[in-house]
């Protein structure tokens, strides 16, 4: 019986119909083989259009559908139910993606129009040799893994594990809490970031659902949404929790002075150590690397200083695997690396100039200065500059604005104000002040008496010009409100720096298979509807990991991301892509080619039938061993041979 | 200036290259119609016959594109691809059809501009090869 098929083409208002002449694409569609109906309207995906197909399928008697509109990753699934609901098997419908590929990508409407019509011939040919599949379901593990111990994961971890499902919270530093636990206050409401942030730690670490996992790394990833296997590699910390009471006596005794990593370097640490007083886990840890021998010869100071008998200098690493149905990334940020701007603003030459988080341990009541706002050599500045945008809006380094910094330097202004007698000038292109309460704060600042310069600094030298000068740090930049350069003298300056991706960004994407944005940062599934999704079914992103993000936006994408993560496991069922592999036992020569090539080992050899066998659950649908098959016996389901060619030949059955 | 204009067909990964293409959408960069997108879900699945097919129904020029080495979302897809590519070329040429016609390349999901750019140079190249035709009928032309 020959197929019926029915195309319907979408304007999505003057999106696709502003390039496409679709009258003219449904005309040809309505002269192409098998088509019985051609129909236009203006949202396809919008109830009335979704009626139009179920309507069209029920009266015209419809086997197969086409939409020509947007690309399947928006709409499939919309239009799949469409076809659903009204008693069609949802896989005898195609997508024809004449928006992202076609009317959005080409400038000439007479090009456009005639590469839509390609676009739909071949979805049309392809359609047809479409065949009924069933979607297939699996269970999925009630248990949650969120990676990173920031502010973002802390959010996801506790709404998870709030209603009543496993979470492994797994973060590679000793201690949760991420960038967050080393600001000082925070923007617009000034509330410190402590007080509002460890009680949310001690929230994780007394919550019974959730296993925190702290000083560990991802290895490896494996599975498939609702199925994931994790390996995670747990780092020796020399310290055995539940043995070591946090009392100190072993950092009191060590002899090794390192650079404090916690406070940017601007004061030392113990090998032995506490990041910082409220870690959680409230617990020590020897850093192998500074420690003066862990083997062969020990200095044991610290081990015969500790009562509790916590020290183990025999601690090995630890794999450890894990079971999880979805996984929430809240891997955050780091700093824009100022070293990058050392020739332009000093940065690493002259000691008087900071980056905005070591800025932050300085002025933190219990960073190395105890809160106090000093220069280098201990004298209390007489002025401050404070340098926006640098490493952001830059095209020498990162295109993007990095949303926090116009905000966290007023604060710095502020705090300036509040803790000496210093004058503050800041540089900023533009003064972004987007959020809740922040308008209002850039005003209440303004009024505590900054000076305000706009234009980027464009350079930090100690070279005076003139006697006011001498002895200082000096800004030069062009004021862009006076019209020329300036030239202002500082004894302290700020460098407002970006949020960058982390450098280990690029290897994560690579294990948990998602992608990365132009800037580095992960990509979402879309900019706007699925923010938190990521295009690996089961795989979330969440907070800075994702882009640049102020606290709570970084919070709401973590609530955002366990609701997600929840919802998945409500289910209680996933259901799959019946895009799983086959092999023909009546064809297939017993060759094995096609075992050699599968990277998930889903293909099985009977060795007395001397056949091949594919495992579907195993099978995740790349077709490789189709394409590599000599004899023919393998076949995709979605993706046959037939599919395919009929796809190209419909491509190219269409004159230019 | 050659008013041919060729005719190219396009596989590409539904995880990198066709997200790179929805992005280029996205993004409006504009390149030449010339090429028509086939969505697969790996570079692995896009069979030699699948590209002599298109050859043979007509297209002057065929892009296979996939994700970065390392970054497949089928952990190798894309190795199998870059082998298959190898032979194709040589199969290619003992037909006679040159080797500009087809191009494997990686283009990840941010990588629209790179899509653009890879377009341009096959709509350039294949302009200067002029149309596809097999070895057959350029041996009788000779005649």
């Amino acid at each position: 019986m020959a197929e019926r098929v029915g195309v319907f083409v979408c304007h999505c208002g003057s999106n696709i119909a502003g390039t496409v002449d679709i009258e003219a694409v449904v005309r040809h569609a309505k002269g192409l083989a098998g088509v019985v109906v051609a129909q236009e309207f203006k949202y396809m995906c919008s109830d009335t259009g979704q009626g139009m197909i179920k309507k069209a399928i029920k009266d015209s008697g419809l086997t197969r559908v086409v939409v020509a509109a947007c690309s399947p990753t928006l709409h499939e699934p919309t239009f799949r139910r469409a076809c659903g609901d009204a008693g069609m098997n949802a896989f005898l419908f195609q997508m024809a993606n004449i928006r992202e590929q076609c009317s959005w990508v080409t400038e000439d409407r007479g090009e456009a129009t005639a590469k839509a019509k390609r676009i739909v011939t071949a979805a049309v040919r392809r359609v047809v040799n479409h065949e009924p599949l069933q979607i297939k379901e699996a269970p999925v593990t009630p248990a949650v893994m969120v990676v990173g111990g920031g502010i973002t994961g802390i959010e996801a971890a506790l709404r998870v594990a709030d209603s009543g499902k496993k979470v492994y919270l797994v973060e590679k530093e000793p201690t949760l809490g991420g960038m967050m636990a080393r600001f000082d206050k925070t923007f617009p409401t000034l509330d410190c970031a402590a007080c509002i942030l460890t009680p949310k730690m001690t929230e994780v670490k007394d919550h019974p659902n959730i296993e925190l996992m702290t000083y560990c790394e991802v290895k490896e990833v494996s599975g498939y949404v609702g199925n994931f296997k994790v390996k995670v590699l747990e780092k020796p910390r020399y310290v055995i929790q539940g043995k070591c009471n946090n009392c100190g006596e072993c950092a009191k005794v060590c002899p090794v002075v390192a650079r404090d990593e916690f406070d940017c370097g601007l004061s030392t640490r113990r090998a032995i150590h506490i990041p910082f007083a409220q870690a959680v886990p409230s617990l020590y840890v020897l850093d192998p690397k500074s420690c003066l021998g862990l083997d062969p010869v020990r200095c044991t100071r610290c081990y015969d200083a500790c009562e509790a008998k916590a020290i183990d200098y025999e601690m090995q690493p630890r794999t450890v695997e894990l079971a999880v149905g979805a996984i929430i990334l809240a891997t955050g940020y780091e700093l824009f690396d100022c070293s990058r701007v050392s020739e332009q603003y000093g940065y690493g030459r002259f000691p008087d100039v900071y980056t905005s988080l070591e800025f932050e341990r300085l002025c933190h009541a219990s960073g190395p200065t105890g809160g106090k706002i000093v220069r280098a050599d201990g004298r209390e500045p007489e002025s401050i500059a404070i340098l926006h945008c640098i490493g952001s809006r830059d095209e020498k380094h990162n295109d993007y604005c990095s949303r926090v910094c116009c905000m966290y330097s007023l604060k710095f202004a502020h705090l300036v104000k509040e803790k000496t007698q210093a004058k503050v000038t800041n540089f900023y292109i533009d003064m972004r002040a987007f959020g809740k309460g922040y308008e209002e704060f850039y005003r209440r600042c303004l009024h505590e008496g900054m000076d305000l310069v706009r234009g980027k600094g464009a350079e930090v030298t100690d070279v005076a010009e003139s006697e006011g000068e001498a002895g200082k740090l000096v800004v030069r930049c062009e004021d862009t409100l006076l019209g020329g350069v300036r030239r202002i003298p500082a004894d302290m300056v700020i460098l407002s720096a970006g949020l960058s991706p982390r450098k280990e960004t690029h290897e994560l994407a690579r294990a948990f298979g998602i992608s990365r944005s132009r800037d580095g940062f992960f990509m979402e599934r879309h900019p706007k509807l699925a923010p938190v999704a990521t295009a690996s079914d089961g795989i979330y992103v969440a907070g800075a990991c994702q882009g640049p993000k102020d606290i709570p936006d970084c919070v709401a994408q973590g609530a955002a991301a366990a609701a997600s993560a929840i919802s998945l496991i409500d289910a209680g069922r996933i259901k799959l892509e019946p895009i799983a592999a086959e092999i023909d036992e009546k064809v297939c020569c017993g060759c094995r080619m096609c075992a050699a090539l599968c990277p998930y080992n889903a293909i099985e050899f009977d060795p007395v039938k001397k056949k091949s066998r594919i495992n579907e659950a195993l099978c995740k649908g790349c077709g490789t061993c189709v394409a590599a098959c000599p004899s023919g016996a393998a076949r995709q389901k979605g993706f046959t041979d037939l599919q395919i060619l009929s796809e190209i030949e419909g491509v190219l059955c269409v004159n230019l | 200036m050659s008013t041919f204009n060729p005719r190219i067909v396009g596989f590409v990964c539904r995880w990198c290259s066709s997200a790179g293409a929805d992005l280029a959408g996205t993004s409006r960069v504009k390149y030449p119609p010339n090429i028509t997108l086939v969505k697969v879900m790996c570079s692995g699945r896009v069979d030699a016959q699948h590209v002599m097919q298109a050859f043979r129904s007509g297209a002057d020029g065929v892009l296979v594109s996939g994700c970065h080495p390392g970054d497949c979302h089928y952990i190798k897809g894309n190795y199998s691809m870059l082998r298959r590519y190898h032979l194709l070329k040589r199969m290619l040429k003992q037909m006679g059809i040159e080797e500009g016609r087809l191009r494997l390349e990686w283009i990840s999901a941010t990588e629209a501009d790179k899509l653009k750019e890879v377009v341009e140079q096959m709509v350039e190249t294949i302009r200067g090869l002029g149309p596809l035709k097999p070895a057959r009928e350029k041996a009788h032309a000779k005649v």
